[in-house]
C-alpha cells in the first residue's frame, strides 16, 4: 500500500497475525457445518503409511480417491476441484473408517477393505476392471490377461493395463495384485516400490 | 482454473477474521467468519474464475457484518467514553483484544473502511463499491478513521509498530 505513511504502525497492528489455535477452531466448525448444510462435495485428509503419504478424499457416497505423494497431492485435489466439485475442505471426519481401515491393512490387521466407494472417477471399460479387481484375494496375483478374462473380454489385456494404471483408489481396489505373466510386478501408480511393498506385505 | 475452496481458506481465513473483529469486535467476529465462509463455499462453484477472490470474501463479510449489526442494533460506543483502563475480554485466541474494542468505538462507515483497506488492503475503488459512496468519501473515512485509532488506541503511541 502506498498510503500508509505515518498510519503504517496501526496498520501493522490490524494486519498482525490471527493465532493459528483460532484459525483452527473455525476451520473446524466450518468443517462440521459444511458437512450438515450438504456444502462438503469432497472431503480430504493424508494418512502416514509404509508407502508414504497417502491422500484420501471422499464425497458423500463414499471414498472417492486414494493418491500417492507421488502423484502430487495438490494436483489430485486440483484434478478433483474440475472433475467433482471445488468446494472441497481437508475435514478429516468423513475419512476416519478409511483411514483406520487402512491403518489395518498396513498392521496386517486387515485383508478386506469394508468400505463405501465412489466409483464416479473411472467410466466405461475401467470402471468395470476396478469393480472386479477386489475379487483377486489378499495374498494372490493375476496377470493382465487372467483379469481380461476375469471380465469376460480376454482380447482386452491392454485396456486391463490402462485401467489398472488410472485406478482411482490404489491399495484399496487391488490393482497392485496384477502382474505381468512372467510373474513380475509390472508398472504401478505408486510407484515400482511402492508395488512391491504392498505385494511383500500380502506374502508374509 | 477454480482452485479447490480449501485454498481459499487457507489464504483468507486470517484477513477475513480480522476484518470481522475490526468491524464487530472480537466476540462477534467467530460467528461473522462462520458465516462468511459457508455463505461463499455456498456460491464458490458460481464464482466467476477472474474474480478477486478477497474482495468477494469481504464483500460477504460486509453484508455479514451489517446484517449482525442491525439485528444488535448496536450503537457505536463515543470514543471519549473509552474505559480507562484497556479491557481484558480473556477470549482465547482474541490476540490483542483492546486493539478490536478502540476499532469498535469507531463510527461504523469509518471502521469498515479501515478494516477494508488496512486490514484488507483492498483499493478505495473497491470499497466505496462495498459501502456505497464516493471514492473519495471511502478514502476520507480510512483516514478519519486511523486518526481516531492513532489518538485512542494506547498501543499505537506507546509499543509503536512491531519490527
Amino acid at each position: 500500500m502506498s498510503d500508509l505513511g505515518e498510519n503504517a504502525d496501526v496498520a501493522a497492528l490490524l494486519s498482525a497475525p490471527v493465532n493459528a489455535e483460532t484459525l483452527a477452531r473455525l476451520h473446524r466448525k466450518l468443517e462440521q457445518v459444511a458437512e450438515n448444510d450438504d456444502l462438503l462435495d469432497v472431503a480430504y485428509t493424508t494418512i502416514d503409511s509404509p508407502v508414504g503419504t497417502l491422500l484420501l478424499a471422499a464425497t458423500p457416497k463414499g471414498l472417492l480417491r486414494v493418491a500417492y505423494d507421488s502423484e502430487d497431492h495438490d494436483l489430485v485435489l486440483d484434478t478433483l476441484g474440475h472433475k467433482i466439485s471445488p468446494r472441497i475442505l481437508r475435514a478429516p471426519k468423513r475419512l476416519d473408517r478409511a483411514a483406520r481401515e487402512l491403518d489395518e491393512y498396513f498392521a496386517k490387521r486387515r485383508r478386506v477393505f469394508d468400505l463405501q466407494l465412489d466409483l464416479s472417477l473411472s467410466k466405461g471399460f475401467r470402471q468395470l476392471v476396478q469393480r472386479h479387481l477386489p475379487e483377486i484375494g489378499y495374498g494372490q496375483t493375476r496377470s493382465y490377461r487372467q483379469v481380461a478374462e476375469l471380465v469376460g473380454n480376454p482380447k482386452a489385456v491392454r485396456a486391463v493395463g490402462t485401467a489398472c494404471a488410472t485406478n482411482p483408489l490404489p491399495v484399496v481396489v487391488p490393482c497392485h495384485r496384477v502382474v505381468r505373466t512372467d510373474g513380475t510386478p509390472g508398472g504401478y501408480v505408486g510407484g515400482l516400490a511402492a508395488k512391491t511393498a504392498l505385494l511383500n506385505l500380502e506374502a508374509t | 482454473m477454480k482452485r479447490p475452496f480449501e485454498k481459499v481458506v487457507e489464504e483468507h481465513a486470517g484477513t477475513v477474521l480480522r476484518v470481522c473483529r475490526a468491524v464487530l469486535g472480537v466476540s462477534d467476529a467467530d460467528d461473522a467468519w462462520s458465516e462468511t465462509f459457508i455463505a461463499a463455499m455456498r456460491a464458490y462453484p458460481e464464482l466467476p474464475e477472474t474474480a478477486n477472490v478477497e474482495a468477494w470474501l469481504v464483500t460477504i463479510a460486509h453484508r455479514k457484518a451489517v446484517d449482525v449489526l442491525r439485528t444488535a442494533k448496536r450503537q457505536p460506543l463515543p470514543v471519549d467514553e473509552l474505559p480507562e483502563a484497556p479491557t481484558t475480554l480473556g477470549l482465547p485466541g482474541s490476540d490483542d483484544p483492546d486493539l478490536w474494542e478502540t476499532v469498535r468505538a469507531l463510527p461504523d462507515k469509518q471502521r469498515q473502511a479501515v478494516a477494508y483497506h488496512y486490514v484488507a488492503g483492498l483499493p478505495y475503488a473497491e470499497i466505496a463499491e462495498i459501502l456505497g459512496g464516493t471514492v473519495e468519501a471511502a478514502r476520507r473515512a480510512a483516514a478519519d478513521g486511523m486518526k481516531s485509532l492513532r489518538k485512542n488506541y494506547p498501543g499505537a503511541s506507546v509499543k509503536g509498530a512491531p519490527s
